[in-house]
């Protein structure tokens, strides 16, 4: 789950982790407002306006509204409150396309008004759970506010990394190394080794699997201080944070997504035109590529999962059923515990509540597969049954192509 | 001969009183797995169906019953401190089906056991389906009546992909050494090199399926120590070449991050080991037999 920069900067001072003063505006009238308090508390009139979307790269990105750009997803506001407030009057309601986002990009609903620092380097810190070494791995680089993949690519050497044991946590030793390796000063590593071990028990507590700060920055009076805050929490550990739930931004989520999650099935949306549903997550990919492999292309990933109710299989169905640019049904089951007489009865529900307009093409296997198919044949569903993985997705693209 | 476990297995079932433990707790039974005792907290002193006694902890179910295997099936919140529980009480073999488990108390995990794992300790999982010797044991979630004693190895991160591998070959009739499903986490117990390391030195095993899927690098080291070690034919399949980036594909490892992860690179990297794809994933039993047959 991802959250905010402002909420993540929250998170982040909670901790004692220097950042910027700024204040979250969901109006130009409230970027003023918010621009006009930090004027009160800083004396600088200068501020930063930054629009709020989970995708990276916001600095180089473009605010469109309709075919015009109108605004940068960040804008440094040098004219006080009202440049702040136009400012912010550009990007909100607009879309803001990066490097990270789809095409159309991502709608503004929030900006962050922050007071402008003067900097003197721009540094780059990340942690996050590396697979190979089944270890935290913390990263620091002296290429800051670049595209960090592309630092990693070309120069893999200017990214210096420590691993941290879980047992002893992260040592200060190890941030001094990433500190002098950056160059700072004996004054400015006592900083960032401070900075770091408190970044990494936020890791650690808040059940993080990444934090990174693009750019962290060393101000010209000496002190070092995150200008930027990515979190992104471990869905798993959600059970041990319920706060979690307030941070959610619902606008910044796939709303089929969303919903698809809340009855315990795992959805992602895709480009095609054919629905899978299936169960595992494997077999659920696989079934994708063997749709792509036929000359077809799938509409979405859908694990119904191992155990999955009557229930969920409606309402999986159903999701598929609703999206306009389902043009076909592939339902592919390898029932190990999931049995196929609940899958059957699942896609009957939600075909005789929603009605079946699209081909549909059903692969069943494993257990009650008899009852299965019996329960499909006599529903009087215009159901095409498919022997094998192979048959059912070659059917299925034949039966979807053929309509063009 | 096959790998890990075998008709001398005695299993633990940790979380048996479950509705999921007991679901499979019976399922094993029926399977013919020695199922010889069961851990509750709380729980212990009662009997499970009947037969199988039920311990308050891992160390008294080994104590008392001689389990050398233990199966987890306790919710995440709890899963860590199974794992730790069973590895602690002496068995040799742990196998955690649990889902869902927060990373960073796997790289915990990981952590305390560094020093016994693939030693005197193996951890299968966890979100798997578990390990099976046809015939012998069945440890896990997995439909026992697709498989068929033979001597072919499986070894996946997937359930429901192999079931449809142990599927294809038994409908082939070419029936399975053992399979093992070292599952969808990004930290988790055994990994591919360790399992195909014991696949390599069974007698009973003359070829392996491998299926890997998007996330992480173990199928690009696995293709290197295969290239390097392995005696006998391995095919494969990678899932996931249809799946965008940055998108978590059901298993929590199943991403694609910062470009790595790639199925393609995946793909790649098996074949310049020598171990032959199948095309599509209803062809991981036949590009096998057809490694067998030349």
């Amino acid at each position: 789950m991802k959250i905010h920069e402002y909420q993540g900067k929250e998170i982040f001072r909670r901790y004692g982790i220097a950042v910027p003063l700024g204040i979250a505006a969901s109006t130009a009238d409230e970027a003023k407002a918010a621009a006009e308090k930090l004027f009160e508390q800083t004396g600088h009139a200068l501020v930063v306006v930054k629009s709020q979307i989970h995708a990276g790269g916001r600095g180089k990105g473009q605010v469109h509204k309709g075919p015009t750009v109108v605004s940068r997803g960040v804008e440094v506001c040098k004219g006080g409150p009202d440049a702040a407030r136009d400012a912010a009057w550009r990007m909100l309601g607009g879309k803001l396309v990066t490097i990270q986002t789809d095409p159309e990009g991502q709608l503004v609903r929030t900006v962050f008004v922050e007071q402008g620092i003067n900097i003197a380097r721009e540094l780059y810190l990340s942690m996050l759970v590396d697979r190979d070494s089944r270890r935290v791995v913390v990263m620091a680089s002296a290429e800051g506010g670049m595209d960090i993949e592309h630092v990693a690519a070309t120069t893999p050497e200017k990214i210096l990394k420590v691993w941290v044991d879980p047992t002893a946590g992260l040592m200060p030793y190890q941030s001094r190394e990433l500190g002098f390796g950056l160059g700072l000063s004996k004054d400015q590593v006592g900083k960032f080794v401070a900075l770091v071990g408190s970044l990494y028990r936020l890791f650690v507590e808040e059940d993080c699997s990444l934090v990174e700060v693009n750019p962290l920055i060393v101000t010209v009076d000496g002190n070092v201080m995150a200008l930027d805050a990515k979190i992104t929490f471990d869905d798993n550990a959600d059970f041990r944070h319920k706060n979690w739930e307030d941070l959610r931004d619902p606008g910044e989520e796939d709303p089929t997504e969303l919903e698809a999650k809340k009855s315990g099935l795992s959805y992602v949306s895709l480009d095609g035109n054919i629905g899978c549903l299936v169960n595992g997550a494997g077999l659920a990919m696989a079934t994708m590529d063997i749709i792509a492999h036929c000359g077809g292309t799938p509409a979405n990933f859908l694990d119904v999962g191992g155990g999955a109710t009557e229930e969920a299989v409606t309402k999986a169905f159903s999701i598929i059923l609703r999206s306009p640019a389902v043009k076909g049904v592939f339902v592919n089951i390898f029932g190990g515990i999931m049995k196929c007489d609940v899958i059957a009865q699942g896609v009957i529900n939600a075909t005789k509540a929603l009605g079946l307009t699209v081909p549909l093409v059903v692969r069943l296997e494993g257990t009650n597969v008899e009852e299965g198919r019996r329960l499909l044949a006599e529903s009087g569903l215009a159901i095409t049954a498919a022997s094998t993985m192979l048959d059912g997705a070659q059917k299925i693209c034949g039966l979807v192509n053929g309509q063009k | 001969m096959a790998i890990l476990v075998d008709g001398n297995t005695r299993l633990v079932v940790q979380g048996i009183t479950g509705k999921f433990g007991s679901f499979h707790a019976k399922q094993m039974l029926a399977y013919g797995t020695k199922v010889v005792g069961g851990v509750t907290p709380g729980g212990g002193g009662t009997t499970f169906e009947g037969s199988v006694p039920v311990f308050n902890t891992v160390s008294d179910a080994v104590r008392q019953s001689g389990a050398n295997a233990s199966v987890i099936f306790v919710p995440p919140p709890g899963a860590a401190d199974a794992i730790l529980e069973a590895a602690d009480a002496g068995v040799s073999l742990i196998v955690c089906i649990t889902e869902g488990i927060p990373v960073m108390d796997m790289v915990k995990v990981r952590r305390a056991l560094e020093h016994r794992l693939n030693k005197d300790l193996r951890l299968i999982g966890p979100n798997c389906p578990g390990v099976i010797t046809p015939g012998l044991c069945k440890i896990g979630i997995m439909p026992g009546h697709i498989h068929k004693v033979g001597p072919i190895g499986v070894v996946s991160r997937s359930g429901t992909l192999t079931y449809e591998a142990v599927g294809q070959l038994s409908a082939l009739g070419i029936g399975q050494s053992t399979c093992v499903g070292i599952g969808g986490d990004p930290v988790n117990g055994m990994d591919f090199i360790d399992v195909l390391r014991l696949f390599n030195d069974d007698p009973q095993t003359e070829g392996v399926i491998m299926i890997g899927e998007i996330g992480g690098g173990a199928e690009e080291r696995a293709a290197e120590w295969v290239k390097a070690n392995m005696k006998k034919p391995v095919a494969g399949f990678i899932a996931g070449t249809t799946a965008p980036p940055g998108k978590r594909m059901g298993h929590a490892g199943a991403v694609i991050s910062g470009g790595k992860g790639r199925a393609i690179d995946k793909i790649e990297a098996f074949e310049a080991a020598g171990i032959r794809v199948a095309p599509t994933p209803a062809q991981m039993a036949e590009t096998l037999q057809g490694m067998l047959r030349s």
